[in-house]
């Protein structure tokens, strides 16, 4: 992956995700956790100046989940996301954080 | 070690209290405390609060820091027992288990656990390429690395008896055992949410420096 | 606001649903034609020209699709019958009425991309089966040489799910994966795979027959063709119909036999789509104009509300059952869903506690694009637009009454006893 600093983004595999938090403790510029521990990353391409810290971010993880891609805007055909749904909100940082059964 | 250094050393331990194998005592100590630093470590990162106020990019990578160290101290430890001409003991017998000349069981239960913790290691640091299945698949053995160098140290330790080498050995047995207890009950009960500390951006700049 | 012309067409365009139906050969030679042999080249031109788009929900161009596994090597065709979505029959009805029609597209499909091998991805159904394996057993070689091998799909909403199909078929649970690569780059055995519904084959089967201007002929500019849509609960005459696109919703109820009772509200695309209020009945089904209220085609579910229902009752009924048909693999849709559903459990009493919409709104803005899948999403449009349209409801319920006279359910909520996914 030698593109160019600036034009890669976060990626995170949802299944492997497990919520362990670590990403979110490197790179709390572009990663916030949700209530249940699970992270929100943004999909702005990783500045330059936070570049070494997305990529030990990625090496932290402890479950490989978290990886830098470079992908620009997404023109592959997939299925198509529901259109009707709302925008990512951020956290509320005052709510009681809400312990919650990971694994059935 | 230049060749002076290390034909004054030999000499000295063809007589009595041998430093070499001071040397090899004192690492052997070091080394079952630091494997245990390592293990504990190793289970308590999936805490909210693994470690006081750390965040747990801090507890990794201190718990890599410290299995390296262990390596390094572990070096020292297979060399003065190699270099230690009271044991014929061979490079090869320190990981080709239970082949050694002097007390062939528990040199090789090190030998055993050197292997596994080599394995370990290299796993750990080609992660990325193996894959996460394997290298779990290899760091799982740790729960029977640290029990087979702590074998070792008691069967082959001229120190065993010492009451200060008791209550080490009672500490980090105590230290592994207690973190096992908790992890063991953490993944039956529901876990905690995940604590961020404040503190983590400044750490992180530290250890980026 | 549309920008294309509506054709003016007959409501009930009998196409995919033509002649008298059924597993024979035969007839089904009598009443379409023998399978055309057009070359690929001249299969993908007609589709595009055709502006077939999928018929599974996601409306994707179908064309772009075949083109991307066509440039892969060794490619594989999965056609999906398993319409996990309990308010549809589309398919079901499909693979019995027309079998052959769905085992010409995927021939022709076969043929488009250059596979050698397909599967049939279908319900565990019986009549279904008895069905797809009669038609299969007369097909000889000149009816498309491709192998076509029957996987069964478990009864679980996610299992028709592109990835989850694929995992299916590839021996694992039909539970969708982290689609990195893409299955049109590696899908089945670890090669590119065209997943389409079966609908979408069968139209690509007609298209071939009789060209894109014919296909075209109906429908609209933008979304042209017809569509099988399953019109069910209040109407006089459930049944799945074959309709133009663009057709008015009031007019596909019409040929349903009428609503039974005044419309309370429609359920337009399926569980991931979007309530309508009856005001909106006379909106075309068509993307195009749906989109404005935040609905869309769909899987082609009409289900109709009688007014003596209550909305959130039965949005609260069904956004329970999608909770628990998580494939509980991600953390924001096996944490949300179920918080969702429990609060809008709690709107669904009387007097909530106060911050339970708050909690509906914030939990449903943590779900999007969150997932390995479209589940949590398409479960927050159809939770959104409930919180929309049944706003009196919620009103009625916040001062302790409810608008609703009976609590019966309209919308089918199954619960299997396997709770597996195999």
């Amino acid at each position: 992956m030698n593109a160019p600093a600036g034009s890669r983004r976060l990626r995170v595999d949802p299944v492997a995700c497990d919520g362990r938090g670590l990403c979110a403790e490197l790179l709390h510029e572009l990663i916030e956790l949700d209530e249940w521990g699970f992270p929100i990353i943004s999909d702005q391409p990783v500045p330059p100046d936070l570049e070494l810290l997305a990529q030990r971010a990625v090496s932290a993880c402890p479950v490989l989940a978290l990886s830098l891609v470079s992908v620009p805007a997404d023109t592959r055909p997939g299925p198509a996301r529901g259109g009707g749904g709302a925008p990512v909100a951020a956290p509320d940082p005052r709510l009681p954080r809400q312990a919650v059964r990971l694994r059935p | 070690m230049t060749a002076t250094a290390l034909t004054s050393l030999v000499a000295a331990s063809t007589s009595a209290g041998s430093p070499l194998w001071y040397f090899n005592r004192a690492t052997g100590v070091v080394c079952l405390v630091l494997l245990t630093v390592v293990v504990v470590l190793g289970i308590l990162v999936r805490r909210s609060r693994p470690v006081g106020t750390a965040p747990r990019f801090v507890v990794a990578a201190v718990h890599r820091n410290a299995s390296l160290l262990t390596l390094v101290f572990l070096g020292i430890h297979i060399a003065t027992a190699v270099l230690d001409p009271y044991v014929t003991l061979n490079i090869t017998d320190a990981v080709m288990p239970f082949t050694a000349g002097y007390r062939p069981l528990w040199v090789g239960l090190g030998a055993v656990s050197l292997d596994l913790m080599l394995a370990i290691i290299a796993t750990s640091l080609l992660r990325e390429r193996i894959g996460v299945r394997a290298w779990r698949l290899v760091h799982w053995t740790t729960y029977a690395c640290w029990p087979l160098a702590l074998a070792h140290g008691l069967g082959t330790g001229s120190d065993v008896g010492a009451w200060w080498m008791i209550a080490i050995t009672a500490a980090c047995v105590f230290a592994v055992g207690l973190s096992v207890a908790w992890r063991i009950n953490a993944a039956r009960t529901v876990p905690e949410p995940i604590a961020i500390s404040g503190r983590s951006s400044a750490i992180r700049q530290d250890l980026l420096r | 606001m549309t920008a294309d012309l509506v054709r003016p067409s007959t409501p009930s365009t009998r196409r995919l649903l033509a002649g008298r139906g059924g597993t024979s050969l035969a007839e089904h030679v009598r009443s379409h034609g023998p399978l055309p042999t057009h070359s690929a080249a001249v299969l993908l031109t007609a589709v595009e020209q055709a502006g077939l788009t999928g018929r599974g929900g996601a409306a994707f161009p179908t064309y772009r699709k075949l083109t991307a596994v066509a440039a892969g090597s060794r490619p594989v065709v999965l056609a999906n019958g398993s319409e996990g979505e309990p308010a549809s029959g589309k398919d079901r009805s499909l693979l019995t009425v027309a079998p052959h029609l769905v085992l010409d597209g995927i021939q022709l499909a076969a043929r488009a991309v250059g596979a050698h091998r397909a599967y049939l991805y279908v319900a565990r159904d019986e009549v279904v089966q008895r069905a797809v394996a009669e038609a299969l057993g007369q097909r000889t070689k000149e009816h498309g040489g491709v192998k076509v091998e029957v996987v069964t799909a478990p009864d679980r909403f996610i299992a028709g799910q592109e990835t989850a199909a694929v995992s299916k078929v590839n021996g694992g649970l039909a539970i969708p994966r982290f689609a990195q690569p893409p299955v049109y780059e590696k899908g089945v055995r670890g090669r590119p795979t065209l997943v389409q519904n079966v609908e979408t084959l069968a139209q690509l089967a007609l298209i071939a027959r009789h060209g894109p201007a014919w296909f075209r002929s109906v429908g609209t500019d933008l979304e042209p063709g017809t569509m099988l849509v399953t019109v069910s609960g209040a109407v006089a005459r459930p049944q799945v119909l074959e309709v133009a696109l663009g057709t008015e919703i009031a007019d596909v109820i019409e040929l349903a036999g009428g609503a039974s009772t005044a419309v309370g509200a429609v359920l337009v695309g399926g569980y991931h789509g979007a309530w309508l209020p009856p005001t909106a009945l006379r909106r075309s089904l068509a993307n195009a104009d749906l989109r404005a209220d935040g609905a869309s085609v769909g899987a082609g579910v009409i289900a109709v509300l009688p007014d003596n229902r209550c909305g959130v009752i039965e949005t609260a009924r069904v956004a329970a059952y999608l909770a628990g048909e998580s494939a509980r693999q991600c953390g924001p849709c096996l944490n949300g869903l179920p918080a969702i559903a429990g609060a809008l459990a709690e709107l669904a009493g009387p007097r909530p506690r106060r911050g339970a919409r708050a909690d509906v709104e914030r939990w449903a803005g943590l779900m999007p694009r969150r997932g390995a899948c479209a589940h949590p999403d398409g479960t927050v449009r159809f939770v959104n637009s409930a919180l929309r349209v049944f706003a009196a409801e919620l009103t009625a319920h916040e001062r302790g009454h409810c608008t609703g006279s009976s609590t019966r359910a309209v919308l089918p909520t199954p619960q299997t006893a396997d709770r597996g996914w195999k």
